[in-house]
This record gives structure tokens, C-alpha cells and sequence, in this order.
């Protein structure tokens, strides 16, 4: 048990996590890129084509994985910034702080999915139903910690509202989706369905999982590297960084 | 304890900043009409961009009166703790001995009362004004009492983190907005239940709860992003 | 025989956004005893008043209140300990008198009444007028009143005599010497030489990078 304090504590060092993740760093790329390639080829050129949607439905295998990464992503916004708040620990903080507009892209990327793959299907790119509207709201959410990053003069102040701001928001993903799905089941056209999850067939299941996977390396590698990236914009002045930097 | 004059209205911390706040807003009546008149006015905007046909508004009105009245809630919530931070009376606030989530609630109540309130007791105006059917108008007052009051808590964390940054009017927006969503749902919703002959008290129900909720969770959070925002 | 500081500093540091404002920052208040914080402008001086009245945290340090960490004692020290800054807490829509009365709902108060305390900083005849009608001068004055009628043992003053006449000057200078022969304390900065007895200065040039 103090063995593992320790490492967390360890690990909360700007430095020693730039050098611990360092290492494990061209593994992590190895696995992204072979999962997403793996995953592309096959959901594209490899799985069925679908009874009602023919090609069009593939875009799922981009779509799916980024509303999942999404609201993951939201989350390890929130715990990073709670871990910072309660703890005071200013790598938490960096996390937070990249996990945020790497978030807001994904929920964009999944509206975005989602808009295209409505046309071919529904003959509209933007169809008010109860996930598309979560999934809108959600980025609303991530955009206003974004905009509050950025109002605030002092980076340490900002850090801690936009925490304050992502652990409110936390709270109230559940209610928001709760509440939009319960006002849809009351507004729905008789004819807009989304194909079901659970109706999906195995041979379009197995890359859609393996796609999952992809991006959620790809999510921990550009975290790691964004927050390396402030890491060494944070401690430019120390010893440390300019031996880095070749003295 | 120097307790004179007119010290017998509000004594103890959460009752002297009720009134206290309460006797500034007072102070100051001629903005309190600005979120009616802006209530009123925009009620007109519904008419002239959609429809004056009765049956569009009939349809229209339940949503829309909700929808302006988050609005005109909104364009006060920026005003709860910008004087207070201005003349440092909420630096005073946030190093009292007392309990800073309670005088927080003391503030957003006082709040509530003269901007919420009023809000809800003109709606049925608005009502009459976009063909609101008879049988919405004590849902429209009840879910607007109760999710005004909800609206004024959430937005009160919202000001809190917003009240540092200059002109943070527009940002208090972008962050309140999504969170203000379920408590329009419920209240709307509540409102279209009434006008079509169903009972709304199970949606009322879930708005309560809403609110309850965020007088659970919303002092402490404003009074937390209060500290942080002098800090900053 | 060494009496027991009534607030202690020990190696306070401030830095926002990785950037030193100063660190080390050590001081002892006995008793009885006033410090004056020097510096020049911009050298941290408000930021070390508003760590001690707790409304910033340092960034390293300890501060100890009667002998005993601030953060185990801190309402306690909220109760005890006046702070009056450059903007002074005066809401202008309301009276003096209202605005001494909301303050001493939420701050412990002596005893004085609030009639009193706005007499001796003579503003007798404008007890229930709108502040916003007041002279800078008066309105600081307002503020300067809560010294008559607070509890706190230690008073934390930034700049307390910025628009005050010589007069006031003199009357201020008698009630900070009372409140120091009582045994409390008085942490404060300030532009204009004070006459009082006790009188230690912190120079915070020292402490900057």
C-alpha cells in the first residue's frame, strides 16, 4: 500500500512523469496505429454491407468510438481536475487542461459522423433526437470550461474553476441525458430509429470493437502527449528541461 | 453586539444579508423592471417573427413563455455578485466566520425574490398575450415558481466563477445554459402536459426534485468558486 | 519574560502561475505590537495582508494564530481578526448605519453600538444617509467605524488613511494606540508616517525576487 502512494506520488512529479511516459510512449503509438488500421481496413473493406444502409453505414466505425471517447473523455476532465482540487497537484491540472479540447474535437467528430451518416439514411444531416441532442449538449459542456480556461488572467485560477466547472457538469450528465431522452420518448416521430447497438451483427460488432480500442489508445497517446507538451512549456526554466533541450 | 436602529429587521448572518440584499436591490427598483420589460418585449418578437395566428401561438406558447423567461433569468443572474465584488464586500463575505454556502443561499433567495419572482407572477400576462389555453396557467405559475428558483441556484455557481472576468456576461451564459436545460424540459413539458388535459404533477414532482437538488449541491459550489475567484 | 506571538509567520511564499512574488517571508506580532509592511509599489505588500487575512493562500508556509497552525483554527481567527482593504465593504445603495449593521450580523462586535461608532469617526448626522451621497473621505470613514465596535484582536489594515484629513489622522492614531495597549495587534501598510508606539516595520523588498 505505501509502495503504491509512493509511485502515485511519483507519478504526480511533472518530471518524473515526462520520463516514465516517455518510455512507454512508442509502445502506446505501436498499438494505436496497428489497432486503427487493423480496425479501418476491416470495418471499410471487410465487414458486410448492411440490409437497409448498404455502405453508408460504416461511418459508424468512426462515429461510434468517438461519442464513446467523448463522454469518457469528460470524465477524466473531471476526476483530473477533482484529483488537482483535493490533492493540489499541478499535474492533475495539466491533464485536465488537455483532456478538455481533445474531448470538445471528439464530440465534434461524433456530431459531425453523426450528421453524415443521417443524410444517406434519413434524407437530413440534423435530426433532434435524444442522443445526437446529448451528444450537443455535452459539447456545449465542454465548451464552456474551454471558455472558461481561457477568461481567466491567472492559469492556477483557471485550473480550479474549470474544475469546479467540469465537476458540475459531471453531475449533470445524467441528468441532461435522463431529461432529453424522457422529452424525446414524448416528441417522437413514428418513423426516425437509430439501429440499435444490440441488433448490430457480430461480423460488424468485431471491427467496431477493435475501432473502440483504437481510439482509446489514440485518446491516451495524444492526452500523454498534449500534457508532456505543457509539462515543458510549464517547467521551461528548470535544469532539467534545458538539459533536455541540449544545454 | 451593536444591534440598533433599524437592526430589528435581520438579525443573525443569514437574515442580515437577506435583507441587506434585499434593501440594495430595492434601492435600485428602476433595474429591477429591466427582466419584465425584457420578458414583455420579447413576447412581442414570437408574434412578428412566427405568427399572429392564435392557433400557432396556442401551440407555440407553453415552450416559448419557458424559454424567455430562462432568458430574462439569465440577463439577472450576472448582477448577483458583481456589486458585492466591485465595493469588496465579498471579499468581507468569503473571510466572515460564517458559513459561506449560507450566505450565498442568503443571496440567491433574495435574489430569487426580485427577479424569479416577479418573472413568475407576470407570466400569466404573457400567457393571455401568446394564446395560452386556460388550463395551463397554474402549471405555467407553479413549474415557473419552482424552476426559477432552480434556474437561480445553478446560475449563481455560474457567477460565482464568472464574477473576475470583465464583461464575463456572455461567459456566464455559455456555461449556465446546458445546465439550465432539464429544468426547461421539466417546466415546459409540465406547462404542454396542463394545456392538453393531462395531470402535470408527476412532472412538477421531478422539477421539485430539481430544485431540491440544486439547493443541496449549489452553495457549496458557488461558494467554493466564490474563493477561487478571489483568488484569481 | 517572552509573551506568546499573537500571529506568526513562518517562510510565507507567493507565486502565481509558477512566477515568485517573494518567499521566506517571516514575522512575529507580540502582543501590544503594530507592523508596518514597507515597500514599494507593486512589491506584494496587499498580497501578504491577503494571505493573513485569508482570503489568498500562500504557496508555501505556515502561519500560526496564538500558537497553533491557521488552518486548524481558521474560524476562530475569522472571529478574531479584522481586515479593511483598499475597497472598503461599503455598499453604497445602503446607509451607513446598514451597512455597520449587516457587518456586525456577520463579524462579532465589542458592545459599542453602531450610533457610537459612527460618532467617533464623526459622521454623527449621517447615519441614515446613502453612501453614495458620502466624500471619499467619509466613506472611508464608514469603514474606519467598524474599528470601534469590533471584537477582533487583530486588526489588518491596507492603506487605512487614504483620503483621511489631519485630523483624522490623529484620532485614528489614538484608537490604534488603545487597541495596542490592550494587548491586540495591528498588521497594516500605509503611505503616511503613524505616530505610534511599538511600531516595527517589515521591509517585503527584502523577500522579492
Amino acid at each position: 500500500m505505501a509502495s503504491f502512494y509512493q509511485w502515485f506520488h511519483r507519478l504526480g512529479a511533472p518530471k518524473s512523469f515526462y520520463f516514465l511516459t516517455g518510455k512507454w510512449l512508442p509502445w502506446l503509438a505501436l498499438a494505436t496505429g496497428v489497432l486503427l488500421v487493423a480496425g479501418t481496413v476491416w470495418g471499410l473493406g471487410f465487414a458486410p454491407q448492411d440490409a437497409k444502409q448498404g455502405n453508408s453505414y460504416r461511418i459508424i466505425f468512426i462515429h461510434v468510438p468517438a461519442a464513446f471517447l467523448s463522454l469518457a473523455g469528460y470524465y477524466v476532465m473531471a476526476v483530473a481536475g477533482a484529483i488537482g482540487l483535493i490533492w493540489r497537484m499541478k499535474l492533475s491540472f495539466m491533464v485536465m487542461k488537455a483532456a478538455a479540447p481533445l474531448g470538445a474535437a471528439l464530440t465534434f467528430v461524433s456530431l459531425f459522423t453523426g450528421a453524415l451518416w443521417g443524410k444517406p439514411t434519413w434524407g437530413t444531416y440534423w435530426v433532434w433526437d435524444a442522443r445526437i441532442t446529448s451528444m450537443l449538449v455535452l459539447f456545449f459542456l465542454y465548451l464552456g470550461v474551454l471558455a472558461l480556461q481561457y477568461a481567466y488572467r491567472s492559469g492556477d485560477a483557471a485550473n480550479k474553476a474549470s474544475a469546479v466547472l467540469a465537476l458540475v457538469g459531471t453531475v449533470n450528465i445524467p441528468i441532461i441525458y435522463k431529461s432529453v431522452d424522457w422529452w424525446y420518448t414524448l416528441h417522437q416521430p413514428a418513423t426516425l430509429k437509430l439501429t440499435g447497438a444490440s441488433t448490430i451483427h457480430p461480423e460488424m460488432l468485431y471491427p467496431l470493437l477493435v475501432m473502440i480500442a483504437a481510439f482509446y489508445c489514440f485518446y491516451a497517446l495524444a492526452l500523454i502527449l498534449a500534457t508532456r507538451a505543457e509539462i515543458l512549456h510549464r517547467e521551461r526554466r528548470t535544469a532539467w528541461v534545458a538539459e533536455l533541450d541540449g544545454g | 453586539m451593536s444591534t440598533e436602529g433599524d437592526a430589528s429587521l435581520g438579525s443573525g448572518p443569514f437574515s442580515a444579508i437577506f435583507v441587506r440584499d434585499l434593501r440594495v436591490a430595492l434601492r435600485h427598483r428602476g433595474e429591477l423592471a429591466n427582466p419584465l420589460v425584457f420578458f414583455l418585449m420579447v413576447a412581442t418578437l414570437v408574434p412578428l417573427g412566427i405568427s399572429p395566428e392564435s392557433s400557432v401561438l396556442t401551440l407555440l406558447a407553453p415552450g416559448m413563455i419557458w424559454v424567455m423567461a430562462l432568458l430574462a433569468s439569465l440577463l439577472s443572474t450576472e448582477s448577483l455578485f458583481l456589486s458585492d465584488f466591485r465595493d469588496g464586500s465579498l471579499e468581507q463575505l468569503v473571510i466572515s466566520p460564517q458559513p459561506l454556502w449560507l450566505l450565498v443561499l442568503a443571496k440567491v433567495l433574495a435574489h430569487w425574490l426580485v427577479t424569479g419572482l416577479p418573472l413568475t407572477l407576470f407570466a400569466p400576462l404573457l400567457g393571455v398575450m401568446l394564446a395560452l389555453p386556460a388550463e395551463g396557467f397554474v402549471t405555467l405559475i407553479a413549474s415557473l415558481a419552482m424552476g426559477t428558483a432552480a434556474l437561480s441556484m445553478i446560475g449563481s455557481v455560474g457567477a460565482a466563477l464568472t464574477v473576475a472576468i470583465p464583461r464575463g456576461g456572455l461567459l456566464l451564459s455559455l456555461i449556465v445554459m446546458p445546465l439550465y436545460m432539464p429544468v426547461l424540459i421539466f417546466g415546459a413539458t409540465a406547462v404542454q402536459q396542463a394545456v392538453d388535459g393531462f395531470s402535470a404533477s408527476g412532472t412538477l414532482a421531478i422539477l421539485g426534485a430539481l430544485f431540491a437538488f440544486s439547493c443541496m449541491v449549489t452553495p457549496f459550489a458557488a461558494a467554493g468558486a466564490l474563493r477561487i475567484s478571489l483568488h484569481g | 519574560m517572552n509573551p506568546a506571538p499573537l500571529l506568526e509567520c513562518k517562510d510565507i511564499a507567493f507565486e502565481r502561475d509558477d512566477l515568485p512574488l517573494f518567499s521566506g517571508v517571516s514575522l512575529q506580532l507580540l502582543p501590544g505590537q503594530a507592523i508596518q509592511v514597507k515597500g514599494a509599489n507593486g512589491v506584494g505588500k496587499t498580497t501578504l495582508l491577503r494571505i493573513l487575512s485569508t482570503s489568498l493562500q500562500a504557496s508555501a508556509g505556515v502561519v500560526l494564530w496564538k500558537g497553533e497552525p491557521l488552518s486548524r483554527r481558521l474560524s476562530e481567527f475569522r472571529a478574531d481578526s479584522l481586515y479593511i482593504g483598499h475597497a472598503s465593504g461599503v455598499k453604497l445603495a445602503l446607509s451607513p448605519a446598514q451597512n455597520l449593521h449587516w457587518f456586525f450580523q456577520v463579524f462579532p462586535g465589542n458592545g459599542v453600538t453602531i450610533p457610537d461608532a459612527l460618532r467617533r469617526v464623526g459622521l454623527e448626522g449621517f447615519e441614515d444617509v446613502p453612501c453614495n451621497t458620502l466624500s471619499a473621505g467619509q466613506l472611508r470613514r464608514v469603514a474606519l467605524a467598524r474599528l470601534y465596535a469590533s471584537a477582533a484582536t487583530l486588526w489588518i489594515l491596507d492603506e487605512p488613511l487614504t483620503s483621511i484629513d489631519v485630523d483624522g489622522i490623529g484620532v485614528m492614531a489614538q484608537l490604534m494606540s488603545n487597541h495596542l495597549a490592550a494587548g491586540n495587534g495591528i498588521l497594516m501598510t500605509s503611505h503616511q508616517p503613524l505616530p505610534l508606539d511599538n511600531l516595527h516595520f517589515l521591509e517585503l523588498e527584502r523577500y522579492v525576487h
